[in-house]
């Protein structure tokens, strides 16, 4: 893959041939990223604002962000979504990846299709159904584990959208690659090492960051899952909004978003030196 | 990869293994209204007592009610509305606590000693009472704003800039109010009635719902807002032109309730919470706190300036407070029929 | 005792996902599908006997008076449901395909930086963005104040609280899940292909249509679902941007399982969308069995 790149990048492409650009794609593209950041741009400039308001500004101050601090509630919750978004991305990626490699590669399962019914169910049940459902099934069968109730829940519908794209990524990927491999004397365990888990780690990638997005975010499962203690940042906000947005929330926000801006900036460039 | 899942495995039991341990020393879980307790009042308890409170937080009785209904939720102490009380007694989720046995029991208001929903104070005290008529931007609207009226059938003022609760009985019970029905009528051409009311009024409805009332409020997004008393504090404090209405036909009225549900583990941490909630003192903290009267004799000795003066905690003279009941199910049919009619 | 093992050792790679799903999914469907033919307790709950009243109540419903009369409420509300879900798909589409397609033709490092960045607000809390939208959108919003500041408009123009706003609100939470399944099926496109074509005197719109859409049709199909399902089932954005004025599935089976407390009618109304879920996914896969192409799975 990548060596068509470095290929394309030599070759001088005359403008009007040039493929990769199609008119206006590229100012599409930055239109659309900036209806993507507004939100968050209006977001954490108001986490700086001086008033309650989360919405007419004041004066500039910082005073929210130690107020966060301060505050426990938001540390647990936030604690909390973290353990169980971490634990639940993990288990969901590996689960849909070997299901993924199973469905797709190994010629010994039958009912492919069947099983692949089972892997995306979760994604065609409404999430108050499978709130209640779950909580339902939960407590038939005594179930408590504190936030492991959650991380099952979270797990479970996680793993479809783990699985999509590592599935699609498999579905392009040349078999050839990996037969040649063992036509070498490659065993299979190396063929997945060193062929296919590399060419799949896009998908790999994507699969997991889709999961991860989706347990941090989830509101309604979890706050039917959860026992006590249990409280998810989700829970606490929406908690909030019921009074209305303070900047404090904001404040919380900007912080996970540059936490997740730090994660991301490590992982691409730690990927880059590889 | 083995060896991976495996210590993922071992590191989730840890996890949840030390969730558990941490059970171990004296604890009580709290489980009540979104930002309505009060952190001081929490803190004051936990340097009393030497008792670890943890707090989650619910939104509606109905959430509260399914969680209790599917058993293990681990809380001790929980804070239902009256008309609900009623209901988790029938389905046996709370445990008695026959409160009159207990220390401070003589500082109970009267009226709370012989409520309809539990007469003797037997699974609950009073936490907090308040109304849920509803807020209004007294610039842009001059009038006298103590009637339904002007909610139901706006005056061109306030036409397209009207918040309703999304609720389906606060919501009807105004109607009822208004139109002189009874709570949880069974009768379909009364309810009718409401549904014809509420179809007129929803044509001048900016919004049903029950968030970010106070942000639609001061942003003058809305200028009239179904809302909580304590809640239209809060709105004034931010814009001085927000009154709350105390409706001459009847205000609606509600008072949530301290109860300790079945299965609590740390039931003697429960009642010492109880007990400490009796006290005048500690009652106030939480008044003065989430901005609605208690239940508890004295008490008002300790509130703040602002609570003393607040005229959304001192009603009019003559004012009409008119606690809603817990349905029958044929009531509450006809309830829901009505709200889906009116948002289909 | 062999035979197990052999199972076991051939389905070990589905094993994981198939159980924890079966376990934990499947059985509380199940639970949910029973739920619908029983009757529902007053105060929540079910109680034990068998009838078809939920599934009657979609159509024919009693009335105030308690006559058995035909309703179209119900029906309506899905059918708004289903529209604006299928609005929601199509937009996303027509915004999510450009961009992916411009993300995989940029470098590696530029690709993967751009999907970074899509990933990012998503670590933001949901309500919390979709609040900030109230913000851009209200009559004293950022879009009315700036177009009024500049003259353009005297009165503000309603944009929250709309339908509009409710496609909106679920693009901007749905979109990623678009674009990263076709990004993921564009990025191994090979260029040359392009080339090939444009080699051949095709037009640059041409290569786009015989070439790169077949090539991201997986990925579309993918985008497609996983924007489509959660959008009917939808509530947080239905709630907060559309003002709750009128309702949509996701509301409805809420109500029912809260102060509706209708188990049984929210159970089958549950099995309603799975069963607009399920038929959208036969007609894809009919689609596509006749069109001779592969399937999603």
């Amino acid at each position: 893959m990548s060596n068509i790149n470095t290929l394309d990048k030599d070759i001088k492409v005359p403008k009007h041939r040039d493929i990769r650009s199609l008119p206006g794609f590229s100012w599409f593209s930055l239109g659309f990223f900036i209806y993507l950041y507004l939100p968050l741009f209006i977001l954490v400039i108001f986490s700086f604002n001086s008033s309650i308001s989360a919405t007419v500004w004041e004066s500039f101050s910082v005073a929210w962000y130690f107020k966060a601090f301060a505050n426990d509630d938001i540390q647990r919750a936030a604690k909390n979504s973290m353990i169980i978004a971490v634990f639940a991305t993990l288990f969901a990626t590996i689960f849909a990846t070997m299901a993924a490699l199973a469905i797709g590669r190994s010629k010994k399962i039958k009912y492919k299709s069947v099983f692949t019914g089972v892997i995306i169910l979760p994604l065609m049940i409404p999430e108050i159904v499978t709130a209640v459902a779950t909580l339902t099934f939960f407590s038939a069968i005594g179930l408590s584990l504190g936030l492991g109730n959650i991380i099952i829940a979270h797990t479970v519908f996680c793993i479809p959208f783990a699985y999509m794209p590592i599935r699609a990524r498999l579905q392009g990927m040349d078999e050839g690659l990996e037969v040649a491999a063992q036509d070498l004397y490659a065993n299979k365990s190396d063929t997945l090492r060193l062929i296919t888990l590399p060419l799949l780690a896009p998908g790999i990638f994507s699969g997991a960051m889709l999961a991860f997005i989706i347990s941090i975010d989830d509101f309604i499962i979890t706050l039917m899952v959860a026992e006590a203690g249990a409280n998810t940042l989700p829970i606490y906000i929406y908690g909030i909004v019921r009074k209305g947005i303070t900047p404090e929330i904001n404040a919380v926000s900007t912080i996970l978003l540059i936490i997740s801006i730090i994660f991301v900036t490590l992982s691409y460039w730690i990927g880059k030196k590889r | 990869m083995k060896k991976f899942i495996k210590f993922l495995g071992a590191s989730a039991i840890t996890l949840s293994l030390g969730m558990t341990s941490a059970l171990a020393a004296e604890e009580l879980f709290i489980y009540n209204w979104t930002d309505y307790t009060s952190p001081d009042l929490i803190k004051k308890f936990e340097k009393e007592t030497g008792i670890s409170v943890t707090l989650d937080t619910f939104d509606s009785n109905e959430t509260l009610l399914a969680k209790l209904k599917s058993g293990a939720t681990g809380y001790d102490i929980v804070v239902p509305s009256h008309n609900f009380v009623e209901i988790f007694i029938k389905e046996g989720l709370l445990q008695e606590i026959n409160a009159s046995k207990l220390a401070g029991y003589e500082n109970i208001a009267d009226d709370f000693k012989n409520s309809f929903w539990d007469t003797g104070n037997k699974y609950t005290i009073p936490w907090m009472q308040g109304a849920t008529s509803f807020t209004i931007d007294t610039d842009v609207y001059k009038g006298d704003i103590h009637t339904f009226d002007i909610l139901l059938n706006p005056p061109k003022e306030l036409q397209g800039k009207v918040g309703m609760f999304k609720s389906a009985s606060d919501v009807i019970s105004i109607a009822q109010i208004a139109l002189g029905i009874p709570f949880c009528s069974e009768d379909p051409a009364e309810m009718t009635k409401v549904l014809e009311l509420l179809k007129q009024q929803k044509t001048h409805v900016k919004i049903y719902s029950s968030d970010g009332i106070l942000e639609r409020l001061t942003s003058g997004d809305v200028a009239v807002h179904q809302n909580w008393s304590g809640y239209s504090i809060r709105a004034r404090e931010k814009k001085a032109s927000l009154a709350y209405s105390f409706p001459k036909e009847g205000v609606p009225s509600f008072a949530d309730n301290i109860a300790v549900p079945k299965g609590a583990k740390n039931y003697d941490n429960a009642i010492k919470f109880i007990e400490f909630m009796m006290q005048p003192e500690n009652a106030a903290l939480q008044s003065n706190f989430a901005g609605y009267a208690n239940g508890i004799k004295g008490s008002d000795k300790f509130f703040n300036d602002a609570m003393k003066n607040s005229p959304e905690v001192n009603p009019p003279a003559g004012t009409k407070f008119k606690f809603v009941e817990a349905c029958s199910e044929k009531a509450i049919k006809l309830e829901t029929k009505v709200w889906e009619t009116l948002l289909q | 005792m062999k035979l197990i093992k052999d199972i076991l050792n051939r389905y070990k790679g589905v094993l994981p996902a198939s159980l924890s799903i079966g376990i934990f999914m499947l059985i509380p469907i199940l639970i949910i599908v029973v739920y619908s033919f029983m009757i529902p307790n007053p105060n929540g709950g079910v109680r034990t006997g068998f009838s078809l009243a939920s599934y009657q109540k979609l159509f024919y419903d009693y009335d105030l008076f308690d006559n058995l009369v035909f309703n179209a409420g119900y029906l309506k509300i899905i059918f708004r449901s289903l529209w604006i879900s299928i609005i929601s798909v199509v937009a996303s589409l027509l915004v999510g395909f450009p961009v992916a397609y411009y993300i995989a033709m940029q470098n590696t490092e530029r690709r993967n930086l751009l999907i970074l960045l899509i990933t990012i607000p998503f670590w933001t809390n949901l309500l919390i963005r979709t609040y900030s939208w109230i913000l851009v959108l209200r009559d004293t919003g950022l879009i009315n104040s700036t177009l009024m500041s500049l003259g353009i408009i005297d009165e503000p123009i309603t944009l929250l609280y709309t339908e509009g706003a409710i496609v909106l609100g679920l693009v901007y939470t749905y979109v990623p899940f678009m674009i990263l399944p076709i990004y993921a099926s564009l990025e191994r496109l090979d260029i040359r292909l392009i080339e090939a074509c444009r080699d051949l005197y095709s037009t640059k719109w041409d290569a786009l249509r015989y070439v790169v859409f077949p090539l991201a049709k997986p990925g579309i199909i993918a985008g497609s679902i996983l924007v489509f399902i959660p959008s009917i089932g939808a509530f947080i954005a239905p709630e907060l941007l559309g003002g709750g004025k009128n309702l949509m599935l996701g509301s409805l089976v809420q109500l029912q399982f809260s102060s509706g407390r209708n188990w049984p009618f929210g159970s089958a109304l549950a099995v309603v969308i799975m069963s607009v879920v399920l038929i959208a996914l036969l007609i894809q896969a009919y689609n596509a069995r006749k069109n001779g192409s592969e399937i999603v799975h």
